[in-house]
């Protein structure tokens, strides 16, 4: 039976940069990704998109371009437009990976190592009204503009808070899309919170790229700032946005709601692995533990970039080569003759994670926003309500597993990924217990729903060669 | 709601709901229904009511269709193909559905 030595989960900066870093290092890689081909989500559409090729939306999302060239040239085999949906790990310590590579197929590749790089998601930002079509997430309208080439039309409203609100609005601006208006939502302690940690984000690449996009951002576009609330209204679509800032509450014409609230590691696949995770405070997020290799509790599972923690594109390129010099040096004893390299990562992470902390406090979303009013859908998927959980709380659920087992959130076929955290910061602020102390819905393989069929046709990548299937892509020379 | 700011190199024709539609080539499912005019694209499990693509990266679930004859596909996830065959309007069967109250 085959066995490789890797395989790595996601094609954003931190897989395709380990998978280089790794091939490079004479490692047999395998890379499996849910899209069509590399970039991720920061540079979704770099080889094929509307923009690839071009500089109109930014040189950070070039950058993508030059590492999907590299990891074209690497060799590595490809395996595009299939999902991971369990990572086990056998009695030997190597891993079985099981990939759905179409609706009724999935197969089962063997490896002795595993560097889990899947990304980002976006915090859920539940408001009234918000299961509407035509509100969608920022970072939705985002991969429209960077694969597509597609654009919002009629009255636009963006709100949230974060860094990606602002780059989308300076993105829109630079292409001469109009958005009527920006509800900024961060709270009014936030600059007070983020001064102290001012000084890493003046020396951070941030400083400078933030207030460029500021700059845009504010020429083009409406900005209010201090917005306390946020709803969306319409019957079977989104025809207006209510929000209120102080005692005054407006209605403005809406054909798209862009909704955002920071990003969060995506943590379905490594939690279901065994891997362990602890809640971030400053970063109101749940993230794996890794040492500094990116190594997990569970020996041979590695996690890179955003999935770990958030540092953005840089940082995880950094984190995916870093963490293929960890497997290099689990299965061969050393990372290569030379250990300047790996020195030089370790730099280019630290200085990519300047400014991050400033960054955090600054956008931090609202505790109200986080614990949304009883009337609205917090799990979109079973439709249950911040009243039906905090019920259930009351009625004596004692965790995020028994109200899921109280009231269907999180049983929906989204995994809790939209409601999860919103669960536990409702759960929190009921019962005045930390979300640590808490902890998260029980997550479980597979990570997304899958077939009969799907189950019915696992088999090992020996007998059926991922290459065989029509997904399956060699990397051009 | 939405429109095209970048002219495609081709196009390919799609058939949603019985109507065929011609779409940018590669593009992705769910920005060729949208262009098109579809808004919600299956009604929730619970209440019946309209979705339509949200999260656009395979985490939310809401822009589930059935592609040649294959339900329950995220339309995020998949790029239109010459001929595709697309249903919407899809409701998932609830919980109250399938188990006696």
């Amino acid at each position: 039976m085959t066995r490789l030595d890797l395989v790595i989960v996601g094609a954003g900066p931190a897989g395709l940069r380990a998978a280089v870093e790794a091939a490079t290092g004479g490692l047999s890689v395998m890379l499996v990704d849910e899209g069509r081909e590399p970039g991720g989500q920061i540079y979704r559409g770099s080889e094929s998109g509307a923009f690839a090729g071009t500089a109109k939306l930014g040189s950070d999302y070039a950058a993508g371009a030059v590492l999907a060239a590299a990891f074209r040239a690497s060799g590595v085999e490809a395996l595009f437009g299939a999902t991971v949906i369990q990572i086990e790990r056998e009695a030997d310590g190597s891993f079985s990976v099981s990939v759905a590579t179409g609706h009724d197929k999935a197969v089962v590749v063997r490896a002795r190592a595993v560097i889990a790089a899947t990304g980002a998601q976006e915090r859920p930002f539940p408001i009234d009204g918000w299961t509407l079509p035509g509100v969608m997430t920022a970072g939705a309208a985002q991969t429209m503009l960077k694969a597509d080439g597609v654009v919002p039309d009629g009255p636009v409203v963006l709100a949230g808070t974060g860094p990606l609100l602002y780059l989308l609005a300076a993105q829109y601006g630079a292409l001469g899309v109009a958005i009527d208006t920006l509800l900024d939502t961060a709270g009014p302690g936030n600059w007070r919170r983020a001064l102290p940690h001012v000084a890493g984000f003046l020396t951070s690449r941030y400083a400078f790229k933030g207030l460029g996009l500021l700059g845009k951002a504010l020429a083009a576009t409406r900005i209010i700032r201090g917005v306390e609330a946020v709803s969306a209204i319409g019957d079977t679509r989104l025809s207006a946005v209510t929000y209120r800032k102080g005692a005054t509450e407006r209605t403005i014409p809406a054909h798209v709601l862009l909704l955002h609230h920071g990003v969060v590691p995506q943590i379905n696949l490594t939690w279901s692995a065994g891997a362990q995770h602890r809640w971030n405070a400053a970063r109101l997020a749940f993230e794996p533990v890794r040492d500094a290799s990116g190594q997990t509790d569970v020996p041979g599972l590695f996690i890179a970039g955003d999935s770990g923690g958030i540092g953005g594109a840089q940082a995880a390129e950094a984190e995916g080569a870093l963490a293929a010099f960890g497997v290099l040096r689990m299965l061969r004893g050393t990372a290569g003759d030379d250990d300047r390299i790996e020195r030089q990562w370790r730099r280019r992470l630290a200085v990519s994670l300047r400014g991050r902390a400033f960054l955090d406090a600054l956008y931090a979303p609202r505790q109200s926003h986080l614990c949304p009013p009883d009337e609205v859908i917090v799990c979109r998927c079973e439709e249950v309500t911040a009243g039906d959980i905090r019920k259930a709380v009351r009625r004596g659920a004692m965790g995020p597993n028994q109200v899921k087992a109280f009231t269907r959130a999180g049983m929906g076929p989204c995994q809790s990924r939209m409601c999860g955290l919103t669960t536990v910061a409702i759960i929190a602020e009921e019962t005045g217990l930390s979300p640590g102390d808490i902890g998260h819905m029980r997550l479980r393989a597979p990570v997304k729903p899958v077939t009969v069929a799907q189950i019915a046709s696992l088999s090992e990548a020996d007998e059926r060669r991922p290459t065989e299937s029509p997904s399956a892509t060699r990397p051009c020379k | 709601m939405f429109r095209r700011l970048v002219e495609p190199a081709g196009h390919v024709t799609v058939t949603i709901d019985g109507r065929p539609f011609s779409v940018a080539a590669g593009e992705t499912l769910s920005t060729a229904l949208l262009l098109a005019g579809f808004a919600g694209l299956r009604r929730s499990a619970r209440l019946g009511r309209e979705r339509g693509p949200f999260c656009g990266m395979g985490v939310c679930f809401d822009c589930l269709v059935t592609i040649d004859g294959a339900a329950n596909r995220q339309a995020c996830l998949v790029r239109v193909r010459d001929g595709m065959a697309v249903q919407t309007g899809t409701r998932l069967p609830a919980l109250a559905d399938t188990v006696p109250e």
